[in-house]
């Protein structure tokens, strides 16, 4: 269970790390805004209240790995990353450019503290599978989280990956897909329906767990449960695209496209940053 | 006595004692041709057989070696592995890109994964998983591909891969190995294994002539010179590198002295030992089971092209999918033969550069 001080740490570090996101796709005028934002309040519970890791030691071999399956959120990632001192926050401003680490999307080889290359969708959850196979082949205790998106569950690796999850009884593996209802052809019920989502995974013998995407104390409790679950863990987490600045929210639109002068000053003016 | 010395040292992976053969080749061509057929009557080994043995072994010396399959681990052999390592094996189903991404994950966990199945779903089915799973991050983990080419025979052209030493060579990162026979099939996968990065390794269904003595190295980035000649090179790769032998043995027997190299290394290609023949001899022809597109042909051609253009006759598929049959009439009917090898070489005698 959270602390009520511990709920209101994180929604501050959330209203953070949606100023550095907007800030960082501000200055480099390319990358994705809606989905970075649907998935930091969820990034937040992880990277600083969940999982055990240790940014002065990134290699730790005790660390639970987070793999951002839904690449191109890649923004909110950084942001996380940074904040938790895998590098310095000024980096953030060098998103996209050439020469920088933080690339488009996460890369292993590049950015201390990504774990995979993820970024064609579909394969990061697959590869967060054989990281969970891996900590059982070699006796660790640690986890693996997978962030996925509701569009990107219309891959079909995603359920080879899911049925695999299963079959082989990785405990030690929790998804969460981050239910913002769109893609970049608009809203995922009309592009193609992934519904029902939380059915789905369940016919897959996955134990499903439903939230609010954007609760903390939500998320915090699912991300309990799933902890001493013994099967592997699904948390389908409604969330919504854009999500902490309406002029971005629930909008297709502001899928892959990064904010304007104007958009970022009201942006910062609602998070409080001005 | 010079040709004596290029043959010692173009021999630059194989033991003492196959450098002893090669010099007694060189010395004795009758004594030779003898052993080759003695050899192609009573030694045959499928690679993908000596790949089972040699992965059983690797796995019983070092427990970071796990195995994927999908759903063909009694074809690729896998299932040696599987039995005696339950607890490292890790069958993904008829789900050739989630094996892959598992194998990603279990790489970047610190494992060394060997993920098989045929050659035309892992290079084909699972291209782009392979491309930004393992080449682009670098993982260490080894695609092991079997029933490549036409001898995968009467399952058909659907089945038969003739085109993954192309697509795999296309990818940045990737080593792309295609040894010849049983021996050198169980050296690169224990060379694969010690090498840090993503290997393809592609292996055949069929039992093919022993070429590689027992105990036979395999050094990636390296080709071997099996036999000098100065007259022309036969290059060949998998299965054809017999076939090169052969031909060389039927040219002698005609005037006509073939070198013979064999690339089990197909990407680092060893473009030293390729520029050299082509220098030496001036005339080259490539065999492989494979298309004359983007594979050995293509990599040896590029080569020329750059560093010492040269004429090139190209054997294997010509740009066409194979069909049903057995695997010897297939390799017959598109031409991959010996006697094609011969007529070749006959043919790129009259343009050759003099």
């Amino acid at each position: 269970m959270l602390t009520e001080q511990k709920v209101q740490e994180l929604e501050q570090a959330a209203r953070e790390l949606r100023v550095d996101i907007l800030k960082m796709l501000h200055q480099s005028q390319s990358g994705h805004t809606g989905g970075s934002l649907s998935a930091i309040d969820i990034m937040a519970v992880l990277f600083f209240h969940q999982m055990k890791h240790d940014a002065s030691c990134p290699d730790w071999s005790e660390r639970d790995r987070f793999v951002l399956s839904k690449g191109h959120a890649a923004p909110a990632l950084y942001a996380c990353l940074a904040r938790a001192g895998y590098f310095p926050k000024e980096d953030l401003a060098t998103l996209r450019q050439l020469g920088s680490h933080l690339q488009g999307h996460p890369d292993m080889r590049k950015t201390p503290g990504v774990e995979v290359c993820t970024g064609s969708l579909g394969q990061g959850l697959s590869q967060a599978v054989g990281l969970a196979m891996a900590n059982k082949v070699a006796g660790r205790t640690s986890r693996v989280f997978a962030l996925l998106g509701d569009g990107e569950l219309q891959e079909g690796q995603i359920w080879e990956a899911v049925m695999s999850a299963a079959h082989y009884q990785l405990s030690n593996l929790c998804i969460v897909v981050d239910c913002n209802g769109l893609q970049i052809d608009g809203f995922t019920e009309d592009v193609m329906n992934v519904g029902p989502v939380a059915a789905k995974f369940a016919a897959f013998n996955m134990h499903v767990i439903e939230a609010d995407g954007h609760d903390i104390d939500s998320l915090g409790q699912a991300f309990a449960a799933a902890e001493v679950s013994e099967r592997p863990v699904v948390i389908v987490a409604k969330t919504i695209k854009g999500k902490g600045v309406s002029i971005f929210e629930n909008k297709a639109k502001y899928h892959g496209l990064a904010p304007s002068d104007e958009e970022l000053q009201v942006s910062l003016q609602v998070l409080g940053a001005l | 006595m010079k040709s004596l010395a290029l043959c010692a040292k173009g021999v630059n992976r194989a033991s003492w004692v196959n450098r002893l053969k090669v010099m007694l080749l060189q010395i004795l061509p009758a004594y030779d041709c003898g052993l080759a057929k003695q050899k192609a009557n009573n030694a045959m080994i499928a690679t993908r057989d000596a790949y089972g043995k040699a992965l059983l072994e690797l796995g019983r010396q070092n427990p970071k070696i796990v195995a994927l399959d999908a759903d063909l681990s009694g074809s690729t052999k896998t299932a040696q592995f599987a039995k005696e390592f339950p607890e490292r094996f890790f069958n993904a189903g008829i789900a050739e890109a989630n094996m892959v991404g598992m194998a990603a994950g279990l790489a970047a966990g610190g494992m060394i994964p060997f993920a098989s199945t045929f050659a035309v779903f892992a290079a084909g089915r699972a291209f782009e998983q392979i491309r930004q799973s393992l080449a682009y991050p670098r993982l260490n983990v080894k695609v092991v591909a079997t029933h490549g080419g036409i001898t995968v025979g009467e399952d058909g052209g659907s089945h038969q891969s003739i085109e993954d030493l192309a697509i795999m060579r296309s990818l940045p990162n990737m080593t792309v190995l295609c040894p010849a026979d049983g021996p050198e099939t169980a050296a690169a996968i224990r060379a694969a294994a010690a090498f840090e990065g993503p290997v393809y390794i592609r292996l055949g269904r069929g039992k093919v002539p022993v070429v590689f003595p027992e105990d036979c190295s395999f050094e990636i980035g390296k080709g071997v010179t099996l036999r000098e000649g100065k007259d022309v090179t036969l290059i060949g790769t998998g299965l054809m590198t017999a076939m090169a032998l052969e031909a060389a043995d039927e040219l002698a027997g005609k005037g006509i002295d073939a070198r013979v190299l064999h690339i089990g290394s197909i990407k680092p290609l060893d473009e030293d030992l390729v520029l050299k023949a082509a220098r030496e001899t001036g005339a080259i022809i490539t065999a492989e089971e494979h298309s004359v597109v983007g594979g050995l042909g293509g990599a040896v051609c590029e080569c020329l092209a750059e560093g010492c253009p040269t004429p090139v006759e190209r054997v294997g598929m010509r740009d066409v999918f194979g069909q049903s049959g057995p695997a010897d009439k297939l390799l017959e009917y598109y031409g991959l033969t010996a006697d094609k090898l011969v007529e070749a070489a006959e043919r790129i005698l009259q343009r050759k550069v003099r």
